[in-house]
Parts: structure tokens; C-alpha cells; sequence
């Protein structure tokens, strides 16, 4: 999802993930209703929320952060193997995994933002402005992180101002202005349009 | 604007008839109605601008204690006594108040320190039994009829006296209400930097309403010492009684002037009607009723009764300071 | 060194036990619902009075009858937040704080209702031991050590159980804990239990050495306060440190002079330090 600010990409993923109440329309998941679920429950539904600016717990430790996001019962089943499993996507911070993570580099708090998401089993990965405040360097680790948890079968929806950069990750595109979409098809397609590359891409 | 006057005509005129009508019981009443509605009245002028003390017991218990004790002592005329009492509860307020107010001691941790205030003088008091009497009280030597130790057996004398403060208490509250110091500290309470930018001398409105809330609490504490010719740590300085005050003043309607006045005859009326129905046989359920009805009051009725009443426009609406 | 200063500083920090058992209630609740119970140590005179009556009144056998204190007080915290909390969640926090005071009045007076204001005991006489030349109450020893027991089993709790990494993730960031399928209302409960289990525990303990009666709670509930707010509310170690530091205060005090001039030393010392390190001392 791409468009100016204030168009309302976080309010929608606020909602898609149960934060804000729905208060119309539908939200179907697979083919079921989850609208007016609230958050926690959506978690269950299998849909995980790396928030805009992190929001990691500043105190708890890297591995608290992780253990916390498999806090739902089929998460917590199969706690060790999955974090083992995100340990290996992210290296560093099985290097880390006591430190407390307010203390941790830019870069390193999104692998932890993203891996805490990841701990819960999601089918669909919600990640708002993931490149957000980071060094052109770790932004390019973070896209090719996505290009891997796609690999992996996750659905991922990712809101990003980057445009250049997440249209070479991602299948499809929405653009959103003033809270609907305007424009919306492959990345491709849009990586074409000229309205994209003249407003969004600075071409 | 005249059915409000009407309404306070109307109340004056019950209360200054009350002494040649009502017999002693409920005069009785009506004094310590009186003096407490002047004490809660005091507080809420702190109170009403986000300065939540739970330990304004400190102050009665200092305003009461220090006359009767030179009194009893040092024969001092109560006359120069209650001065002094207020003069240190002033001190008090101060020592307590400029510290907490230049270091943004405020909503939880204020509450607090204020309670621990009320603990302070209260143990003292109780510490200094062999002067204090402590826990067992304090009786103030009896005079008879004398103005000069300011004893009267006769309820009218200290009716009047009760009446007076009251209605003083209410000029305060209402010159604070119109004054400038109100706008200044509703703009503190608001945005203190901006009040600040504004050239309002933030330090010297709160100290002046602490000052003013203490010096009027201190002098509602000797007259009950004086009235009811008895005094005791815990009824006066006690955490009971500190939170009595706070409670008193919400649930009359912190914000309005005769709010403290409705919370003090409320809960006194209660209590009195409660025991009374209870008789000696269910010591304590009184007040557990009290208890459960306060917890009531808290949840439903936040902006206490008076409040309610006005934003039911029942009475002119006045403005809520923001939290 | 004087014997009876020695003694004086043991006892001290036999005291502090339970009073850091109280302040980690208290700073747990703080710290994740964001309410100061005004009424928690009337909490404990509640467990106390369970204690009493089923041990004492009932002959239930002593360690039965702390169990359902300590349950039935869990449960009493529990019903506090469900009743009285939760109803004004949004509310001013001095409406909070008064919520809970009336709370205070209630249980008070509902107790004096209940078993008149006379002093009761338990009626246990537990040994005194002798080390050396100084005597230690065995009832002091015991309260000490399960205080301990109690405080290092909460530390465990919270770190390494899911509930209990989410209640110290809560304290930190309420809103997004959602997001990692965490029921808010749920953690809220859970922590209103544990509160309310800390004061069960503190009671039995308390029970073992005081006499009971409804206004036990105004003799140590402000100290509680002050030792949270010195050690910076909502602060579970600075609560802890704090509660010991104060104990010590008390206990020396009262070997100089008298206990009430030891408290008026504490709160007064209380008062000056928050005005030397307002956010508590020790705020790191």
C-alpha cells in the first residue's frame, strides 16, 4: 500500500489488524468474517501487526520481546521450534537475545519488530513503514527479509513511503489517497505508471 | 441568575433562623455541618485547580491542636492561639508546597506526599503524648462563659461564629473564583509553559491558594476543637479524616461553590441517619453502607452532585478545568 | 556494637520482608493497571481476619487456613478491579484513588460490623530464638523468610512465564500488546489476583505476629505508600529496596527513642527526599 500521508494506509492496517473497531463494510479472512474482532483475537485468526516505529518493549530483553509474540496458545505450542526458526532468520539477534531492546541499533529492532510478529505463526503479515528511519543499507536487509518470508508462503502487506524499493518486492500494489484507492494492479503495472513515477518515485 | 440568588436568600434565611427554631440536636448538626462545609470549601479552593491533597488533615489537626494546647499550658487567649495555628499550618503548606510545586510533584505522587503530611502530624501528636494526650485525646480546660478563651455552653454563640465562617469561607471561595488567580491557574492547569510565557508567575498563584486552603482548613480545625471541646489525633489528622475531606468535596461538586457545603451536609445527615436507624446494635454498619454508598458516588456521579445537577442545566453551567 | 542495636537492625530487616512483599503488590498494580489501592493494606486486614476465623474460630490447621486467606484475597482483588476499577478505568486518577478510599471505608467498617474493634489474636506463642546473645522472634524468622520465598517466586513468575512477560509488557506499552494477542482485560485480572495474593501472604505472616483489628490497615497502609513512592511507583526493585531502608529507619529509630517518633522520622525523611529526588531515589 502506497500513497501520501494522511491518506489513511495506518488507520486501515490498524483496522485489518482489530486496533481500531470496524465500523463498516467487511473484513473477510479466507473467505470468514473478522470484522470487529478485537486485536488480541485477531492474532488467533493468524494475522500479525509490525507496527510503524517498532513499538518494541524497551525494557524486555530481545528474547522476552520474541517470547511475547508467541504469547496465543498454537504459538506457544511450538515456542522452541519457532524460535529457533526466527533465531535463524536473524543471526543477530540470537547474538543479542539478552540485551534489552531499547537498546538496540535501528536496524536491529526492526529484525526484532518483525521477528515478534513472526513468532505468533501468522498467515498474513501486516508491516507499516518498515523502512522507516533506517540507513540505506539495513533498508535493503529489511526488503530482502520480505522477499524471504514470502518465499516462505506469508501473505505480506506492507505500507511503505520507499515506493522505488517495495515495488520490486511485492506482487501486487494499492495506491491510497484520501482514504480510498485509487489506483491499484501488478507491481509491474505500476512500476509503468506514469502518475506513480512522476508523484511517487520522483522520475 | 435571580433563581439562584432566590434559592441562597432562601437558604440564608433558614440558617439564620435555625438558632431560635431548631432544637439543640439539630443545631448541633448544623454547626458541625457549618464548620466542615467551611473546611471542605477550603480544601476545594485547591482541590478545584488539580491539586489533590489527601493530607489536609494536617492542617485541622495543627489549626485545632496548637490554641488548645496554649491554652491548657500557657493560658494564652485562643485569640492569639488560632492565629498562630494558622500561621503554622500556613508554614506548613509552604514547606510542603513550594517544593512539590518547583519540582513538578504532581497527580499521584502529590496525593501521596500530602497523605504522608497528615501521617507526620498525626504521629506527632501522637508521639507527644505526654503533652498531647495522644491517642486517648485532648480536652481544652473549660472556661465557661468566656469570650475571652472563645468557650460558649450556649450552641447559639458557636452557631453564629460557625455561620460566620461559613459564609467567610464562601466570600474566599468566590473571590478566588473571580479573581485573576483563577484564570492564571486554570491556564496553569492547562499548559503551565504557556501560562509561564505568558508572564503568569506559575510559583505564585499555587502558593497562594495552598496558603489560602491551609490558613482557612487550620481555622475550621479550632473551632471544632473549641466546639466540641475535644480533640484526638485520628479524628482530626487521621487518614480517615484526610480522605473524608476529599470525599466530601467530589461528591458535593468540587468545582462549585456551595458543592463542599452539599458534601458536608450530605455526609453528615448520612452518617447521623444511618447511626440513628442502626442504633448501638450494628456498630459498624453505618458506616459500611457510607462505604459502599461513596463507591457508588465515584462511579456514577464523577462530577460529584452539584456538578451533575449543572450539567443537567439545573444550574448555570460553569467550564471543567482540563484534566 | 550495642546488642540491642544489633537486635534493632535484625528485626528491622525482619520487618522489611513484608513490607517489600506489599510494596511488590502494590508497585505490580501500579505498574500495570496504572491505580493506586488505597485500600490494599485493609486488603491484609481483611486476609488477617480469614486467618483469624478459620484458624483461631474454626481450628482449622494454621496452614489450611493461610491457603484460603491467600486465595480468598486473591479473589477479593479480582472482585476490587472487576467492581470498582474497571467501571472507571478512564476516569481522573483522583477519582481512582477515591474509588479505592471508599473501598477502605467499607472494609473497615464492614470488619468492625463483623467482628467488633476488640484486638484478636491468633493465639500462637512461637519461640524465641536465641543466637548468641540476642533474641529473635521465630514468628519474625518464619514471616521473613516466607516474605522472601514469596518475592523471589514472583520474580520467576514474571520472568519466565508468558503471563508473566506480558504483564511486565503491559506496564510498558499498554496499546500494543494486542497486537501480540494479548487480552488486556485478561492481564489486568491476572495482576489484580497476584496483588491480591501478595497481600494474602503478607497477612498470614502479619497474623503470626500482630494482633488483628478492622484499623490495622491505617498503622502500616501509609507506610506501604510512602515506601512505593520512594522507591519510584510502579518500580518492583526500587519498591523492594526501598521497603528495607524504611524497616531500618523504624527499627534504629525506635531503639533511640520511641516507635511513633521513628515513624514521624520516616515520613518526615520521606517528605525531604522527595524533594531531593522527586521521581523517587532510586530512579536510575
Amino acid at each position: 500500500m502506497i500513497g501520501p500521508n494522511g491518506a489513511g494506509k495506518t488507520t486501515l492496517m490498524r483496522v485489518i489488524s482489530g486496533l481500531i473497531p470496524l465500523r463498516g463494510g467487511a473484513l473477510m479472512l479466507e473467505g470468514r468474517s473478522v470484522g470487529g474482532l478485537a486485536a488480541h483475537r485477531m492474532v488467533e485468526q493468524g494475522i500479525a501487526h509490525v507496527p510503524e516505529n517498532r513499538r518494541l518493549f524497551p525494557r524486555l530483553t530481545v528474547e522476552d520481546n520474541l517470547r511475547i509474540g508467541a504469547f496465543i496458545p498454537q504459538a506457544r505450542r511450538r515456542y522452541a521450534q519457532q524460535l529457533d526458526q526466527i533465531y535463524n532468520l536473524f543471526p543477530r539477534l540470537k547474538e543479542r537475545r539478552e540485551q534489552l531492546a531499547g537498546t538496540l541499533s535501528g536496524g536491529e529492532q526492526q529484525m526484532c519488530a518483525i521477528g515478534r510478529a513472526l513468532m505468533s505463526r501468522p498467515k498474513l503479515l501486516l508491516m507499516d513503514e518498515p523502512s522507516a528511519g533506517l540507513a540505506p543499507l539495513v533498508v535493503a536487509q529489511v526488503f530482502d527479509l520480505v522477499r524471504r518470508i514470502r518465499a516462505e508462503g506469508l501473505t505480506v502487506l506492507i505500507v511503505e513511503q520507499n515506493v522505488q524499493q517495495v515495488l520490486e518486492v511485492v506482487d501486487r500494489a494499492y495506491l491510497l489517497e484520501v482514504g480510498t484507492i485509487k489506483l491499484t494492479g501488478t507491481s509491474a503495472e505500476l512500476k509503468g505508471n506514469d502518475l506513480i513515477r512522476k508523484a511517487y518515485m520522483g522520475l | 441568575m435571580s433563581a439562584r440568588r432566590l434559592t441562597f436568600a432562601g437558604l440564608l434565611a433558614i440558617l439564620v433562623a435555625a438558632p431560635f427554631l431548631a432544637p439543640p440536636y439539630f443545631l448541633h448538626l448544623l454547626i458541625q455541618i457549618l464548620l466542615w462545609g467551611f473546611i471542605y470549601t477550603a480544601w476545594s479552593i485547591m482541590g478545584r485547580f488539580g491539586f489533590v491533597s489527601l493530607g489536609h488533615g494536617a492542617f485541622v489537626g495543627v489549626g485545632a491542636y496548637v490554641p488548645a494546647l496554649l491554652w491548657n499550658y500557657e493560658s494564652v487567649t485562643p485569640w492569639i492561639g488560632i492565629p498562630l495555628g494558622v500561621l503554622l499550618s500556613v508554614l506548613l503548606g509552604l514547606v510542603i508546597g513550594y517544593p512539590c510545586f518547583r519540582l513538578k510533584v504532581v497527580g499521584h505522587y502529590f496525593a501521596l506526599v500530602t497523605l504522608a503530611l497528615g501521617q507526620v502530624v498525626m504521629l506527632s501528636v501522637v508521639a507527644a503524648r505526654d503533652i498531647t494526650g495522644g491517642s486517648l485525646g485532648f480536652t481544652p480546660r473549660a472556661a465557661g462563659h468566656s469570650w475571652y478563651a472563645l468557650q460558649f455552653p450556649e450552641k447559639g454563640y458557636f452557631y453564629a461564629i460557625a455561620l460566620a465562617l461559613w459564609l467567610g469561607g464562601l466570600a474566599v471561595w468566590h473571590l478566588v473564583d473571580r479573581g485573576i488567580g483563577r484564570e492564571a491557574l486554570d491556564a496553569i492547569s492547562e499548559d503551565e509553559e504557556a501560562a509561564a510565557a505568558v508572564g503568569i508567575d506559575v510559583m505564585r498563584e499555587k502558593l497562594r491558594v495552598t496558603v489560602i486552603s491551609a490558613a482557612l482548613t487550620a481555622l475550621g480545625g479550632a473551632m471544632l476543637g473549641h466546639y466540641l471541646m475535644y480533640l484526638n489525633p485520628e479524628t482530626l489528622s487521621g487518614i480517615g479524616v484526610s480522605l473524608q475531606i476529599v470525599f466530601a468535596a467530589i461528591i458535593g461538586g468540587t468545582y462549585t461553590m456551595l458543592g463542599p457545603t452539599v458534601g458536608s451536609w450530605l455526609t453528615i445527615s448520612l452518617n447521623e441517619g444511618l447511626r440513628v436507624a442502626f442504633g448501638t446494635n450494628f456498630i459498624g454498619a453505618a458506616n459500611t453502607i457510607y462505604g459502599i454508598l461513596l463507591i457508588l458516588a465515584i462511579i456514577f456521579m464523577p462530577r460529584g452532585i452539584v456538578g451533575t445537577l449543572q450539567s443537567l442545566g439545573i444550574r448555570r453551567p460553569k467550564p471543567v478545568p482540563a484534566e | 556494637m550495642d546488642i540491642y542495636l544489633l537486635e534493632a537492625i535484625i528485626n528491622g530487616l525482619l520487618l522489611g520482608g513484608v513490607l517489600a512483599l506489599l510494596a511488590l503488590g502494590l508497585n505490580l498494580i501500579f505498574g500495570v493497571i496504572d491505580v493506586v489501592w488505597i485500600a490494599y493494606a485493609d486488603l491484609v486486614m481483611c486476609g488477617m481476619y480469614v486467618v483469624y476465623w478459620l484458624y483461631a474460630g474454626l481450628g482449622w490447621p494454621l496452614a489450611l487456613a493461610c491457603a484460603v486467606a491467600i486465595a480468598g484475597v486473591a479473589v477479593l482483588g479480582i472482585l476490587v478491579h472487576v467492581l470498582i476499577i474497571a467501571p472507571i478505568l478512564g476516569s481522573a486518577p483522583i477519582n481512582q484513588l477515591l474509588a479505592t478510599g471508599g473501598l477502605l471505608f467499607f472494609l473497615q467498617s464492614f470488619a468492625t460490623l463483623l467482628f467488633g474493634t476488640e484486638f484478636r489474636n491468633l493465639g500462637l506463642r512461637l519461640p524465641i530464638i536465641e543466637l548468641g546473645d540476642i533474641y529473635v522472634s521465630s514468628a519474625r524468622l518464619l514471616a521473613f523468610a516466607m516474605a522472601l520465598i514469596g518475592a523471589v517466586a514472583l520474580y520467576f513468575f514474571l520472568r519466565r512465564t508468558f503471563i508473566g512477560t506480558a504483564i511486565r509488557a503491559i506496564a510498558q506499552d499498554r496499546d500494543i500488546v494486542g497486537l501480540m494477542g494479548v487480552d488486556q482485560r485478561r492481564i489486568y485480572l491476572v495482576t489484580s489476583a497476584i496483588g491480591g495474593a501478595l497481600a494474602g501472604l503478607a497477612a498470614c505472616l502479619l497474623a503470626l505476629q500482630y494482633d488483628v483489628h478492622p484499623f490495622i490497615g491505617n498503622t502500616f497502609g501509609p507506610l506501604i505508600f510512602m515506601i512505593c513512592v520512594l522507591g519510584g511507583l510502579g518500580d518492583m526493585i526500587g519498591g523492594f529496596i526501598a521497603a528495607f531502608i524504611i524497616s531500618q529507619i523504624i527499627s534504629i529509630g525506635g531503639y533511640y527513642s520511641n516507635t511513633e517518633l521513628s515513624y514521624v522520622l520516616a515520613f518526615t525523611l520521606f517528605i525531604v527526599l522527595m524533594f531531593v529526588r522527586p521521581r523517587g531515589i532510586l530512579v536510575r
